[in-house]
């Protein structure tokens, strides 16, 4: 922690932040002052819009815009099934990774490996085969027919990372509970949840970010309003007329669906972090 | 305050290994018994049967002539301190000591849980801690939380778990003292679990020895040491550990590695016909033959002999005497020597010499031992042949005396302050 840092090494470190941090918030910068620019400025060149505009958010959210159909439901759509596939994701692998580590089972580390599998699997590869399975048991375009292809990319790291952390968990603080006075069940409420939590939270988080990002099931597994989620959906974006792009509806939705993300993670940072280094600190 | 019996108590666990076997003790109300062993000899898993964590193959376990086999742990009523404190992290200091009055619902108001906690605190130095969370505590400080939250509650009795092994040397001497204060003040049945025999001697009104799951002896430190019953809990008791030196019984006379000696009319007798027996001497037992006086020395008998490493530690000196072993008792002292933990490195004998003796590494010497205080183990059986019963008898009810008076200063200046 206290180390001091040189000024030579100051400024590199400067210079490095510098560059990672343009490098990774321009190209967001960007879109969103494109979602602000108007449908004739949009091709203007200058990064800034020479005019302000709402027009493309109108154009998405207000009734009577060419999109928001289109998107509100796809926003509903994002929402739901990310949700759902979180919680079930969360509730499963909690009750697995417990399992994992405090009990000793024959092929616990078969049930590790096979989840490690599953989540290094390429995605396009069960896409085809997906398609045509969902569309002969009605899965297709159904909310169940994303959430059950989220739950393979959300539960193999949701294990992964539950387990690592229970891990950490002194379990003898249940027995001591017990000791003092506590029922099973209390022992297990006030000294091993508390401790549990921040874990179980940042598992969510990551959860919900994996479903609500992805793209290539999405645009897939779906073909209408009924299950199509916000990343597929700006792919069907029009413009006003054959020969105009929607970029500036596409940039004003983006701009929305990253709201949530940013909200959460701002929210929750002093969770998020606690949860990730948790193990790095003795006590 | 209680009672604690426990009635042919065996632990088998589930793939057949058999950690306790069949070990009866009663523990007193009020008493501070210490169970030790070395690793594997089943001393923590009996304490997790008398708490409830561990379940009991079969035997009885009474608390306060109750048995409670069968009850959880939280309807039993004791109080334990683990090895690693297994303190709650979320938690303050205060609410780690106050988590059992907690959970006892409506038991008692928030002042009294106020009242309570802070007498915990300033019986073990914690006042200004309270506020702060367990992982800003150095480990001294987490241990005192951790008897912290035992004390707080008026448990039955309290069980420690090796609670010092976290610590280092100083602070666990430290708290060795400390922890036999607060029992003798608090009056509290205590059961404590400890490896190392410092711990079990000075702390104990009574060590029970367990050796692979079975109970040796039971008996006060003093006991243990001068009338110990086999070759185990002599070899486990005292610092350096008893000398075992392989001897031949011909004649009247018996032959150590160091010389052929005679047999005192005392040893002599339980010895019987035996041919060879193993001789077990303290360290201390042993003197440098110049610095004996001239009228002691002739009660004993004085050999030469060449030392090979010496330690001098101001208090007294160690010095280090290699001998050939014996062929027909290797095998068995090697494997006592393993079940003490030890390395089994070389066959050795220590002696304790006064620290005014000038015998240096490498010197040939000549040193003076007193032959009654031999003691004479059968080779097969390991059993001490000149245990003395009545002696032993003796030492035990001095030793309950002697508890029963500290006992009474303890409470009487607890009355005064």
């Amino acid at each position: 922690m206290g180390s001091v840092l040189s000024t030579r090494a100051k400024v590199w470190w400067a210079v490095i932040t510098v560059v990672v941090l343009v490098g990774a918030l321009f190209p967001v910068l960007s879109i969103f002052m494109t979602s602000f620019k108007s449908s004739s400025d949009i091709n203007s060149g200058t990064f800034l819009p020479p005019r302000w505009s709402v027009e493309n958010y109108e154009q998405i959210l207000t009734s009577g815009g060419s999109a928001q159909e289109l998107f509100l439901s796809a926003l509903r759509n994002s929402i739901g099934i990310s949700l759902i596939a979180t919680v079930i994701a969360v509730v499963l692998a909690t009750l697995c990774a417990y399992a994992i580590a405090r009990l000793n089972f024959p092929g616990k580390r078969l049930i590790l490996t096979t989840a490690l599998g599953v989540s290094i699997f390429p995605v396009v590869s069960i896409v085809t085969p997906l398609f045509n399975l969902w569309r002969n048991i009605g899965l297709y375009d159904t909310w169940p027919g994303l959430i059950i292809p989220y739950l393979s990319l959300t539960l193999p790291i949701s294990i992964w990372t539950l387990a690592a952390f229970f891990r950490q968990i002194p379990w003898e603080l249940e027995q001591a509970a017990q000791v003092d006075g506590a029922t099973p069940w209390q022992a297990f409420r006030k000294a091993i949840v508390p401790l549990a939590a921040p874990g179980v939270f940042t598992t969510a988080l990551i959860a919900f970010f994996i479903a609500w990002n992805d793209f290539v099931y999405g645009i897939s597994l779906t073909s209408t309003s009924a299950a199509r989620p916000v990343p597929a959906a700006l792919a069907f974006f029009t413009g006003a007329s054959y020969f105009e792009e929607p970029t500036g509806a596409i940039s004003a939705a983006a701009v929305v669906v990253t709201i949530p993300v940013v909200v959460l993670v701002v929210l929750f940072q002093r969770q998020i972090v606690s949860g990730l280094t948790q193990g790095a600190v003795k006590g | 305050m209680a009672s604690i019996t426990l009635k042919d108590i065996v632990k088998r666990y589930g793939d057949g290994f058999l950690a306790v076997d069949n070990v009866n003790l009663d523990i007193a109300d009020g008493e501070f018994v210490i169970l030790v062993g070395p690793s594997g000899s089943g001393k923590s898993t009996i304490l997790r049967m008398i708490v409830g964590l561990e379940d009991i193959t079969s035997g009885e376990l009474d608390i306060d002539g109750v048995r409670v086999n069968d009850k959880a742990p939280r309807d039993r009523d004791l109080a334990m301190v683990f090895q690693n404190y297994a303190l709650y992290p979320h938690l303050t200091v205060a609410e780690n000591i106050a988590f059992p009055l907690r959970l006892a619902k409506g038991k008692h108001s928030e002042e009294e849980i106020r009242q309570k906690v802070e007498r915990a605190a300033d019986m073990l130095d914690l006042r200004e801690h309270l506020d702060r969370k367990p992982a800003n505590l150095s480990g001294g400080q987490r241990q005192r939380v951790a008897m912290g939250r035992a004390i707080v509650r008026d448990a039955k009795a309290f069980l420690f778990d090796e609670p010092l092994s976290n610590l280092d040397a100083k602070l666990r001497g430290q708290t060795r003292t400390e922890i036999a204060r607060l029992q003798r003040r608090l009056g509290t049945t205590t059961v404590y679990v400890t490896h190392d025999q410092t711990e079990a001697m000075t702390l104990g009104d009574r060590v029970a020895v367990l050796r692979r799951g079975v109970l040796q002896q039971v008996a006060s430190p003093r006991g243990l040491y001068e009338q110990p019953v086999n070759l185990f809990v002599a070899g486990f008791i005292g610092t350096p550990p008893m000398n075992f030196l392989p001897g031949e019984v011909k004649g009247g006379r018996i032959e150590l590695p160091f010389g052929e000696f005679d047999l005192p009319e005392s040893l002599a007798s339980a010895v019987g016909d035996r041919g060879l027996v193993i001789v077990g001497l303290r360290p201390e037992h042993f003197e440098d033959a110049r610095l004996v006086d001239p009228e002691k020395k002739d009660r004993g008998h004085t050999f030469e002999i060449q030392v090979d490493v010496t330690e001098w530690l101001g208090a007294e000196l160690y010095a280090y005497v290699p001998f050939d072993m014996h062929e027909s008792v290797k095998g068995q002292l090697e494997e006592l020597d393993r079940e003490l933990d030890g390395e089994g490195l070389r066959t050795q004998f220590v002696v304790a010499l006064d620290s005014a003796s000038r015998v240096r590494d490498g010197d040939t010497t000549e040193l003076w031992f007193d032959p009654t205080k031999m003691m004479i183990f059968d080779p097969e059986t390991s059993e001490n042949l000149t245990r003395d019963d009545e002696e032993a008898e003796r030492i035990e009810t001095d030793n309950v005396e002697d508890r029963r008076r500290s006992l009474e200063r303890a409470q009487k200046q607890e009355a005064q302050v």
